[in-house]
């Protein structure tokens, strides 16, 4: 295994979608040698999907707009339980993050005296999304990827060699995270270990930082509007190097995903539909919507539907309609017209533009999603309304991270940012905040990724036994165990789906404490099946591989969300609770952290019941009960950890009406 | 590594097609099943008609004229042994010496700017030179170097073709204004001729003013449209205009053959041209 | 045609059928029906176009059928696909002979009885199946100068109007799918012209820089006008439109990218008034 090719850079980013490249663009422009490395090519990374647009108060369009509101609307988006800290400097930091990206090329729409746009979007109190259209995540990942080609293009003219100093593994996986393990080391982060997709070559990159910017867990579950890529990859990379992630129960159904045809059920349609007219309505043609606001935005939603209506002319003067709810709140109250009988023909619900605007001002406005219905479902949007239906788009929970620093905590060396660090977005993201949330944290993550490489006693190199296991678990698929009852190898394309129907069916929008306790008996036998799945063919391109190995990311990641997600008996943002229905102001400091219960190598003991799990490392107490409960206590475990409480300064930009719905009695006092 | 890393380009700089050592090893030149070669032969089929039918119109020298309508081939015409034509656009700017049709003088410059025209260019690359027959449809040519040499990057003077289209564009609009004459040349009259110049005269204008070098010269060759409002407006005129030039470019095709093959209908007596006031 | 070897007809029935198939398709069973597809499969040795029949259900489009085929019959066919929704650009491959993206071709369009032929793109060596290395277009894509921003005008002091912006607004809708570069004959056909022409997405690309309303190349001396002749291939351009025709975004490439392109390295080489005016003014041309 030593013929292993060695590669030495100062920062590895993992991702190569808004974080990631930001990331990389400002560690490199740190001076740091940088490589990033993403499963797909460069440019067609996941953030191409985001539609709306980039959450900033820049107050082109309405002056009143700054970051106190921004920030005000995250965390009541977020239920209060956002890491507080990340939420102000995101939104102090958007405006620049955004002008910065005019400075690399972008055109964004424009205003009528020349500055960037801001459009309307659901829990945005002003017009606050910086957009291209609909397609405002292809614009920033084509912004980034032709910054970091500019980058190139310096390093050529100085150094004569594009990658020089900022490189781009295209199609290759990370599999480990490498740490120095040696008795005198502290556990720091000494690289990572790859695969090419296109080759099945490994290779280990030696690097003191490693930024994870690896998106979403979006494949585990089966109705999703996320791509291939959404295996919770660096979730897993992040457990399995000894990092806590933060909040996994909350996993967000966006309200409006395409029902019919099956095979695009899921996709996206965005929430501008919505922001710029669109109305949701059930089977019996009312706008259900106004039956569903919830009491703490009851004074911050329209009534009637004249009101409503009037907001989209006259905003200072009218409040907005129920249809812009936070995405928690539509996506249960579609749920809830569905189960009640009251849905469209393929399970879902009517979002309807035609009778709203003339067909040239939808064409002229949502040209994609025109587009995505007319080649998709032959839907001709101007004519008729959409099917939607809710689909799993986000999760809020990821890796615990420093706030200002964006550093894991616990592993010296690993950074997160973009969708797969947790605590930025609460229990619930706005939308449009996810876009601003990769620049912030992206340039955050990749600014102090590249401080910590620079430090003079920065780790750097990778112990040969550990590539040794990385690379025999990288190829354990082709020798797949011999099944004890003589039955074939595993198909993994069949795990892959019951897994995905497991999440849907037991641990989807709606949570029951039987069905999470039954998903995680599930994941268990799933776990042991995954052990034994096997592959045709050998390594060159081989999706079955692929897909083999990505299952141990898919599974680790879903017992996380089951394990949170029974622990938490509540219910608040992403996270519902059929049997604890209301939001309890007691759960609110409380944050739930997963790690890993085993030592980090996959040995064949994993999820074998008599097999017991250390006492998780950590300040607070693991927690026992149902976490523990046989058999399907499994490879994770939870500790709570109480929160810091919120500043004082930022807790005064609201209303003590306001915060009493959501603060424990003793934080308001504090 | 499909990144760019190694340099592609030097292992695959061997000559070759879609049958090049690298790619895909698939023997068919192509594999559409469509009837891709429907457009290019109904190309070639009509731009050869086109030529046999002008050809012989351009060198016959012979029923171009009869009050008060002109064969916009011949027009104008600038020979001193062109038909005479009562305040007709005819110019003796030639001499006596020119003793070929007059209409080879005059239509060098329809046809040159038909010859560069970007839509011509692409109707008879495929047309004609098989390059390419039709979209992923292997060409049957070992080299390429499309308009990169003699003589093929004359093509970038198009745009003097076009300034010269407009003058003679305007000659035949002067044409359809004498067409408004009966054979005495009183004024206030029209015929089925008049109608047929009519039609002629603005696919012409059409064709002519949608022309690319056109739509860059009125506002495309800006970079900032805001400081210029009213080239902005002609510019968005043009290019709606553009949007259609090839409907543009075969309608006045045929139109300008139709009105020639008018005229020598009546000029050569086998049809009366219908008065209509 | 449709003669299949002894074991893909084996596992076609064997236990990989999953039972989710089955109930993917009982949503509309009514119309399912079995399409008889032509998949290449080989690399860069060789490879050969083989047969598959496989189930289709009602609103499925041709990535699905190739993931059914990954999934039923063929665990290790490779295939690049990331979106599903036509945005991102990686699902690019030739279907009947022409450049398409998998998940934009409805399998509605196609007759029951018709065989599907689904091949690489055959512009771009390959690399197995239906992957091709397409790493001439980053090359390419590094060849062509970034925008250089004014120096005047710091983050946040940018203004520029709608009308200014709306054109190269348009050719950033590009995906980078490729299918135009795959489709153009100047490479396509001509291996040997990769070096010297850039292809229609990267001529498109000195278009939108030279049309962008704030890029200041020309006062860093600069000239993408007659770089892109010069440096890009411009005039190995014979506008013969394959690119617009295979756009899946519908840019018009041809008519508002490389056809002004050509007239602006018009203005630049060949218009004598214009080359005058910059000799009398000195202005770097």
């Amino acid at each position: 295994m030593s013929q292993v090719e060695r590669q030495q850079w100062d920062v590895v980013v993992v991702g190569a979608g808004g974080a990631g490249l930001r990331a990389a663009i400002e560690a490199r422009e740190q001076g740091a040698r940088t490589a990033v490395i993403c499963k797909s090519l460069f440019g067609k990374a996941h953030t191409v999907m985001a539609e709306g647009g980039i959450a900033a108060s820049m107050g082109n369009v309405n002056s009143g707009d700054n970051w106190q509101v921004h920030f005000r609307d995250t965390l009541r988006g977020g239920k209060f339980l956002n890491q507080w800290r990340m939420a102000e400097l995101h939104a102090r930091e958007a405006p620049d993050r955004v002008w910065e990206l005019e400075t690399w090329g972008a055109l964004f729409d424009r205003t009528k005296d020349g500055r960037i746009s801001q459009r309307n979007f659901g829990g945005h109190e002003y017009p606050r999304l910086a957009h291209v259209g609909d397609r405002t995540g292809l614009e920033l990942i084509r912004t980034l990827q032709q910054k970091i080609v500019a980058l190139q293009q310096e390093d050529k003219r100085e150094f004569g060699n594009y990658e020089a100093r900022l490189k781009v593994f295209q199609e290759c996986t990370v599999t480990r995270v490498l740490k120095d393990e040696s008795a005198s080391g502290d556990g720091r982060v000494t690289g990572a270990f790859c695969y090419e997709r296109e080759s099945g070559r490994f290779f280990v990159i030696e690097a003191p930082s490693v930024v994870l910017a690896t998106g979403g867990i979006g494949k585990s579950f089966k109705v999703t509007s996320n791509s291939w890529e959404y295996t919770g990859d660096g979730h897993a990379l992040a457990l399995l190097a000894g990092a806590p992630l933060l909040n996994m129960e909350f996993v967000q159904f966006h309200p409006t995903g395409m029902v019919w045809p099956p095979s695009v059920k899921g996709i996206l349609v965005t929430e501008s539909v919505r922001g710029d007219g669109g109305v949701l309505r059930n089977s019996e043609g009312k706008r259900f919507m106004f039956d569903y606001i919830p009491d703490v935005f009851k004074e911050k939603y329209a009534e009637s539907e004249a009101e409503g209506d009037r907001w989209y002319e006259d905003p200072d003067h009218n409040r907005r309609p129920p249809e812009l709810l936070p995405r928690d709140e539509v996506a249960r109250a579609i749920n809830a017209e569905v189960k009640a009988g009251r849905g469209s023909p393929h399970g879902g619900v009517f979002l309807d533009v035609s009778t709203r605007m003339p067909a040239e001002v939808i064409r002229r406005r949502l040209p994609s999603m025109y587009h995505q219905f007319k080649e998709l479902a032959d839907v001709d949007i101007t004519a008729e309304a959409m099917e939607v239906g809710p689909t799993c788009h986000y999760v809020m929970g990821g890796i615990a991270v420093e706030s200002d620093t964006a550093a894991a905590r616990g592993v010296p060396g690993l950074f997160a940012a973009g969708e797969v660090a947790g605590g930025m977005h609460g229990s619930n993201r706005l939308g449009g905040n996810s876009l601003s949330d990769l620049l912030v944290f992206g340039r955050r993550a990749g600014l102090y990724a590249a401080r910590h490489a620079a430090a003079p006693d920065a780790a750097r190199s990778v112990d040969e036994a550990q590539v040794d296991t990385a690379a025999a678990e990288a190829l354990r698929p082709f020798s797949a165990e011999g099944p004890r009852d003589g039955t074939v190898p595993e198909n993994p394309y069949t795990l892959h789906q019951e897994l995905q129907q497991t999440m849907n069916d037991l641990v989807g929008i709606i949570r029951r404490e039987g069905e999470m306790a039954e998903a995680l008996e599930r994941l268990a036998d799933l776990r042991q099946r995954a052990r034994r799945a096997g592959v045709e063919g050998h390594r060159q391109f081989n999706p079955g591989w692929h897909l083999a190995l990505d299952l141990r990311n898919m599974l680790l990641v879903s017992e996380c969300v089951a394990r949170a997600a029974l622990e938490r008996t509540e219910s608040r943002g992403g996270h519902t609770r059929e049997d604890h229905p209301g939001m309890n102001r007691d759960w609110r400091r409380v944050n739930l952290l997963c790690r890993l219960a085993e030592p980090a190598d996959d040995s064949p003991t994993a999820g074998r019941p008599d097999v017991r799990a250390e006492p998780a490392a950590g300040s607070a107490a693991p927690v026992g009960g149902l976490a523990a409960a046989e058999p399907a206590r499994g490879r994770i475990a939870l500790t709570r950890v109480t929160t810091d409480p919120i500043r004082p300064d930022l807790l005064a930009l609201f209303d003590k009406e306001e915060l009493v719905k959501y603060l424990a009695e003793e934080e308001l006092f504090e | 590594m499909a990144t760019g890393t190694e340099p592609h380009l030097k292992k695959g700089s061997a000559p070759g097609g879609v049958r090049h050592g690298t790619r895909a090893a698939i023997a068919a030149a192509h594999l559409r099943t469509d009837r891709w070669w429907l457009q290019p032969a109904a190309t070639a089929a009509g731009l050869f008609a086109f030529v046999v039918y002008s050809t012989w119109r351009a060198f016959a020298n012979a029923d171009y004229y009869e009050a008060p309508y002109v064969s916009p081939f011949y027009s104008p015409c600038i020979a001193e042994n062109c038909e005479p034509m009562k305040n007709g656009p005819n110019w003796e700017i030639f001499g006596s010496w020119w003793g070929l049709s007059p209409a080879l003088l005059i239509l060098i410059f329809p046809l040159g700017f038909r010859l560069t025209c970007y839509y011509y260019r692409k109707a008879y690359y495929r047309g004609f030179w098989a390059s390419p027959p039709a979209c992923a449809v292997a060409e049957p040519h070992a080299k390429y170097t499309g308009e990169t040499r003699f003589p093929l990057i004359l093509q970038n003077i198009h745009r003097y073709f076009f300034y010269a289209a407009v003058p003679v564009a305007g000659i035949l609009t002067y044409d359809t204004v004498l067409a408004f004459r009966n054979e005495h040349y009183e004024w206030g009259h029209a015929g089925l001729g008049t109608l047929v110049f009519l039609v002629n005269i603005t696919l012409i204008w059409a064709y002519t003013l949608s022309c690319h070098s056109c739509r860059h010269i009125v506002g495309g060759k800006l970079k900032h449209f805001s400081i210029h409002p009213v080239r902005y407006r002609m510019w968005r005129w043009v290019g709606w205009l553009n949007g259609r030039h090839m409907l543009l470019a075969w309608a006045s095709l045929i139109s300008v053959a139709l009105a020639d093959f008018y005229v020598y209908l009546i000029a050569s007596g086998a049809f009366d041209d219908p008065t209509l006031f | 045609m449709s003669t299949r070897t002894p074991s893909e007809t084996a596992s076609d029935q064997g236990p990989a059928e999953r039972p989710d198939a089955a109930g993917e398709g009982s949503e509309a069973n009514g119309s399912a029906y079995d399409a008889r597809f032509r998949v290449w499969r080989g690399d860069v040795d060789g490879g050969d176009l083989r047969d598959f029949t496989v189930r289709v259900n009602d609103g499925e489009v041709v990535l699905d059928i190739i993931h059914r085929l990954q999934a039923t019959q063929a665990p290790d066919l490779a295939v690049r696909w990331n979106c599903k929704a036509g945005k991102c650009g990686s699902c690019s491959a030739e279907i009947n002979g022409r450049p398409r993206l998998m998940c934009m071709t409805r399998m509605s369009v196609f007759g029951r009885d018709d065989v599907i032929t689904v091949t690489p793109l055959r512009a771009f060596p390959v690399v197995r199946d239906l992957v091709t290395d397409v790493g001439f277009n980053y090359e390419k894509a590094r060849e062509v100068p970034s925008f250089v921003p004014p120096e005047d005008l710091g983050p946040g002091e940018y203004r520029m109007m709608q009308e200014d912006v709306d054109r190269s607004q348009e050719f950033r809708k590009c995906i980078e799918c490729f299918l135009c570069q795959d489709t153009c004959h100047v490479v396509r056909d001509h291996e040997e012209n990769k070096t010297a022409f850039a292809g229609p997405r990267f001529l498109m690309r000195v278009a939108e820089l030279d049309m962008h309303p704030l890029d200041a190349a020309a006062a860093s001396g600069l000239d993408r006008k007659s770089t892109a002749q010069e440096e890009h291939g411009l005039g190995y351009c014979n506008i013969t439109k394959c690119c617009s025709e295979v756009c899946p975004e519908g840019i018009h490439i041809t008519d508002n990218a490389l056809i002004p392109l050509k007239e602006r390295a018009v203005d630049r080489k060949y218009d004598p008034l214009v080359w005058l005016g910059n000799k009398i003014r000195r202005r770097p041309t």
